[in-house]
């Protein structure tokens, strides 16, 4: 053994300049006394004057620097077009490309230059600050107590019970209003969600012009974008049916796909034989999922998938969800000819469209 | 009593005051400023890089402010229809709401529009991030304990409303992307048992899209919880300053005191400054980098959507929950119920902010630790709790992956289907992997600060033996490292009741105390306690022997089974005395 009587057990000699806090063995085990904080090591702007004199104008040039950003943003502001013919520089637009790199540039160098101020130039002693328990003192706790005490006893609403039930009443009945008042935020559902536009007769139209569409103009694989006809209807006024918000509700609801497959490859479920024309079927265009339009068709296997969450449904098979997390098959709307040769709607859907909800029923 | 002490025409004059005292003078007769803020304004704060994370948080919110602030005086919060007439070609003549109309104008004929703009969300990125990653940072250093679990409360409250803000921001534009958004959105209210289409109605004035969700989100978006936001930024701000910040352990830094910097002027300079670096970055961003384009998406329409449609990566584990999802729905009674869409979209999220929220009175239980900690603990300290961490960042990057797993498949050319499958499982194996590897992982850190401790460095001199056998030189760490490894608590194991004391105790409550026993046997487990000062002694004894240089000048090597006569010659192998650790006085090159 050696005379060392240090209690750390791993250092031989304690270094030089500790000891300046108090050393202390915590009763809990600490196997090390604290050795205290560091004595402040200055830095080279602490006793360096020219030091300290260098960095006192890198930051004055940082805000500098700052200001004269400023200054070119302001120009930038003014010099760069917008609008009509704007302004391009690397292929991007030049006034938003000059006024980002001014403005960041200009807060940056105020943001660096007081960072530099503060390492450099202030005080950079390490201060040490006790601690105190959050908790308030027992004697204050216990004032508190008799204050909180006295102040429910003098109200009374301990002793007078019918106050006190009373005024809760009343704060509860309070509540009613607050929520009716928002009764009139949106009509009550009722039955809007179970039917579409789409009626017997209706002819299935291209979605981008309108136009019908006759079952020869559809190639085998292809697939169309379509919409109820009455979307593209005039009223006696010459007004559109349907526009603004009517029409993307009605929309949301009605869209519907044309995909014509060989009549060999589909195997239509009991009652459906006749719900297409030569292999021409319609389906529901809204994910039975979480309701975003389904539209990437893969031709040769007939697989319909959602571009949101990928459900992907067969239809050349009933609309069948192959894959994904939509639980439903996609709803099928049963299509015909009409008199002048173009494909009509038998009827609106046989089952709501869409997301499933509660009420939604087993159909 | 004072009188002017001449005759003279003009009034007599105080001397001329410091402006600024006078308006302090004037504020304190007032408020009484002086009282309040003697004691803040030298305030010490300690310092490390860690703890700017909050702060990012903090100062991109005040950027959100002002360059929301900025887009309001042109956004029109309106469904109403108009026909584009603006400066971008594309979307000229083509009917859009009020909305989009008014954020393409912002985009493309306001100076400094589309700045503000990419600004304003490059910024809500950077909030909803630097919130995560400042959660992550107090969760594994153990800053959440007590008296702290009130701020964890409020910070989760304000990462959850963060993302709400977030989702309703930009939802706002009306773009295709955004009403993307709004449809799934709305498609999980409508799953909602019993009320789902009620609530569904009521929020959008009646079915989706209807003419009422734009304005409504944007009086949410722009007063309700930014209003909520600042009162809770307050109160989370209002904590720390009277709790004062943790700190690191450290020569001189204990549970009893805070060692840092003065509020004025360090702190007032460098998070003074730092805001303008977040504000700065901010703009290089919005300068920079092109973020939602809006205009590319074209207006909302409930029947076109983009393939490869994403949210903004804070929605991500949201979209990869529901993506991945099995499609299950039952019908019963005439009703439907859709788990698929329910679990992953309403009840999972509820879950985990539970367990958020909770999880600072669950380890408190489990530990049965009461008391007040200020100071950090090291991840590596609290294996199982770093990796439950780390268990659940692997949740949330699996889920996160399997929100884009279109952009997965196609980008390498991978099976989507097999991607999702392989997710399925994933999520259940992955987190259990990483939570086992990383427990691991901490306690075998452990292990080597006990080693260091016990038996100091590897100093890379390299001893030989008379027989030839080599052994590497451990010196002692500096006391200062050695105190910063040991400044921790020693695990204690909650101890089961024996069965004396259950005859006092009701028997439900003897079953929770078993099953606390238990769990804190498994939550401590295996993890390494800092030695004891008697193994630190015996340790000592042991390096001091084997350095001992003895009476004949010779130092005698005791490594390894040796033991014979030979004795080792007491020199560093040549060149090692430059080795910057002894005097080199009187020390040159041997030459033999």
């Amino acid at each position: 053994m050696t005379e060392h009587d240090n209690p750390t057990g791993t250092t031989p000699q304690p270094r030089g300049g500790h000891g300046t806090d108090v050393a202390t063995v915590e009763p809990a085990g600490d196997p090390i006394a604290d050795p205290g904080m560091h004595p402040h090591e200055p830095r080279p702007t602490d006793v360096d004057e020219k030091a300290a004199r260098r960095a006192e104008r890198q930051v004055a040039t940082l805000f500098g620097l700052s200001s004269l950003f400023a200054i070119l943003c302001v120009v930038s502001y003014f010099a760069f077009p917008i609008g009509d013919d704007p302004a391009i520089i690397l292929g991007f637009g030049a006034s938003n490309v000059a006024l980002g790199l001014c403005l960041g540039l200009a807060l940056l160098c105020i943001g660096i230059g007081a960072i530099q101020w503060a390492r450099k130039l202030m005080s950079d002693v390490e201060i040490v600050e006790a601690r105190h328990p959050v908790a308030s003192s027992e004697k204050d706790r216990e004032e508190a107590v008799v204050a909180l005490n006295q102040g429910i006893s003098d109200s009374g609403i301990a002793r007078r019970p019918l106050i006190r039930n009373s005024l809760i009443g009343a704060l509860a009945a309070l509540g009613l209003p607050a929520i009716v008042f928002l009764r009139d935020l949106g009509p009550l559902p009722g039955g809007d969600l179970s039917s579409t536009v789409w009626k017997k007769g209706m002819r299935v139209v291209n979605d981008v012009a309108g136009t019908p569409i006759r079952p020869e103009e559809v190639e085998i694989g292809q697939l169309i974008n379509a919409e109820p006809g009455v979307f593209f209807e005039e009223n006696a006024e010459g007004e559109p049916k349907f526009e603004g918000t009517h029409l993307n509700q009605a929309k949301g609801k009605a869209a519907v796909i044309l995909v014509r497959m060989k009549p060999s490859d589909i195997t239509p479920a009991k009652g459906r034989e006749n719900w297409g024309v030569d292999g021409i079927l319609c389906y529901s265009k809204i994910c039975t999922h979480v309701g975003c339009p389904i539209s990437l068709w893969e031709q040769q296997t007939h697989h319909l998938l959602c571009p949101c969450h990928q459900s992907t449904f067969d239809l050349a098979d009933n609309g069948k969800v192959i894959f994904g997390p939509a639980a439903r098959a996609l709803p099928q709307l049963p299509i015909m000819v009409d008199g002048e040769g173009y494909l009509v709607a038998q009827s609106d859907f046989h089952e709501p469209v869409g997301p499933s909800y509660w009420e939604r029923g087993e159909r | 009593m004072s009188t002017a002490t001449t005759n003279g025409k003009t009034a007599a004059r105080t001397a001329r005051r410091n402006p600024i005292a006078g308006i302090l003078t004037w504020a304190d007769d007032r408020t009484g400023l002086a009282t309040a803020s003697k004691k803040q304004i030298r305030k010490v704060f300690p310092d490390h890089w860690s703890f700017m994370l909050g702060e990012i948080a903090l100062w991109s919110f005040v950027v959100l402010l002002l360059t929301g602030t900025f887009l309001t005086l042109w956004f029109k919060p309106s469904m109403g229809e108009v026909v584009y007439n603006g400066s971008y070609d594309q979307l000229r003549g083509v009917s859009m709401s009020e909305a989009y109309a008014s954020t393409l104008h912002i985009s493309f004929d306001v100076r400094g529009g589309l700045l503000m703009r990419q600004m304003h969300h490059w910024a809500a990125m950077l909030f909803v991030g630097a919130m995560f990653v400042h959660m992550m940072r107090v969760f594994m250093t153990g800053a959440f304990r007590k008296p702290r679990e009130l701020n964890w409360i409020i910070g989760g409250l304000l990462l959850q409303l963060g993302i709400l803000e977030g989702f309703a921001g930009y939802s706002l534009p009306d773009d295709l992307l955004s009403g993307t958004g709004l449809r799934i959105a709305q498609g999980l209210m409508q799953a909602v048992p019993v009320v789902g289409t009620y609530v569904s109605f009521f929020v959008f004035d009646g079915e989706f899209p209807g003419d009422a969700i734009i304005p409504r989100l944007y009086t949410v978006h722009v007063l309700l919880i930014p209003g909520i936001l600042l009162a809770l930024i307050g109160a989370h701000m209002l904590l720390l300053v009277y709790q004062k910040h943790t700190q690191w352990p450290g020569p001189g830094r204990t549970n009893e005191n805070v060692v840092g910097y003065p509020m004025l002027p360090v702190y007032a300079a460098k998070a003074g400054g730092f805001f303008f670096i977040v504000f700065g970055v901010t703009a290089l961003m919005g300068g920079l980098m092109s973020l939602n384009p809006v205009w590319r998406f074209g207006p909302y329409n409930p029947s076109q959507v983009t393939a490869g449609s994403q949210p903004d990566w804070y929605m991500g584990v949201a979209e990869g929950l529901l993506r991945i999802f099995p499609g299950w729905e039952t019908h019963i009674f005439g009703f439907t119920i859709s788990w698929n869409i329910l679990i992953p979209g309403v009840v999972l999220p509820g879950v985990i902010f539970t367990v958020f929220f909770a999880y600072p009175f669950l380890e408190a239980w489990i530990t049965g630790d009461k008391r007040e900690h200020h100071l950090l603990q090291r991840p590596r300290n609290a294996p199982t709790r770093t990796a439950f961490l780390v268990g659940m960042m692997t949740l949330y990057g699996l889920l996160w992956a399997a929100g884009g797993n279109d952009i997965l498949a196609v980008t390498f050319h991978l099976n989507l289907n097999y991607i999702t499958y392989f997710m399925r499982v994933a999520v259940f194996v992955g987190p259990v992997i990483a939570f086992l590897i990383t427990r691991r992982w901490c306690i075998s850190l452990q292990r080597a600060d006990r080693d260091r401790l016990l038996h100091g460095f590897e100093s890379g001199i390299i001893m030989r033996s008379p027989e030839g056998a080599y052994a590497e030189k451990h010196l002692p760490i500096s006391v200062d490292e050695a105190y910063t490894l040991t400044a921790r608590d020693r695990d204690e194991l909650v101890q089961a009741p024996t069965p004396a004391d259950e005859n006092g105790v009701a028997n439900r409550k003897v079953r929770m105390m078993r099953l606390r026993a238990r769990l804190s046997q498994y939550w401590y487990g295996t993890a390494i306690q800092k030695p004891t000062a008697q193994e630190l002694e015996e340790a000592q004894h042991h390096a001091e022997h084997e350095l001992e240089v003895h009476e004949d000048g010779h130092q005698h090597l005791e490594s390894g089974d040796y033991s014979g006569e030979y004795e080792f010659d007491g020199h560093a192998a040549d060149g090692h005395q430059f080795d910057g650790r002894h005097a080199i006085e009187g020390e040159e090159l041997r030459k033999h």
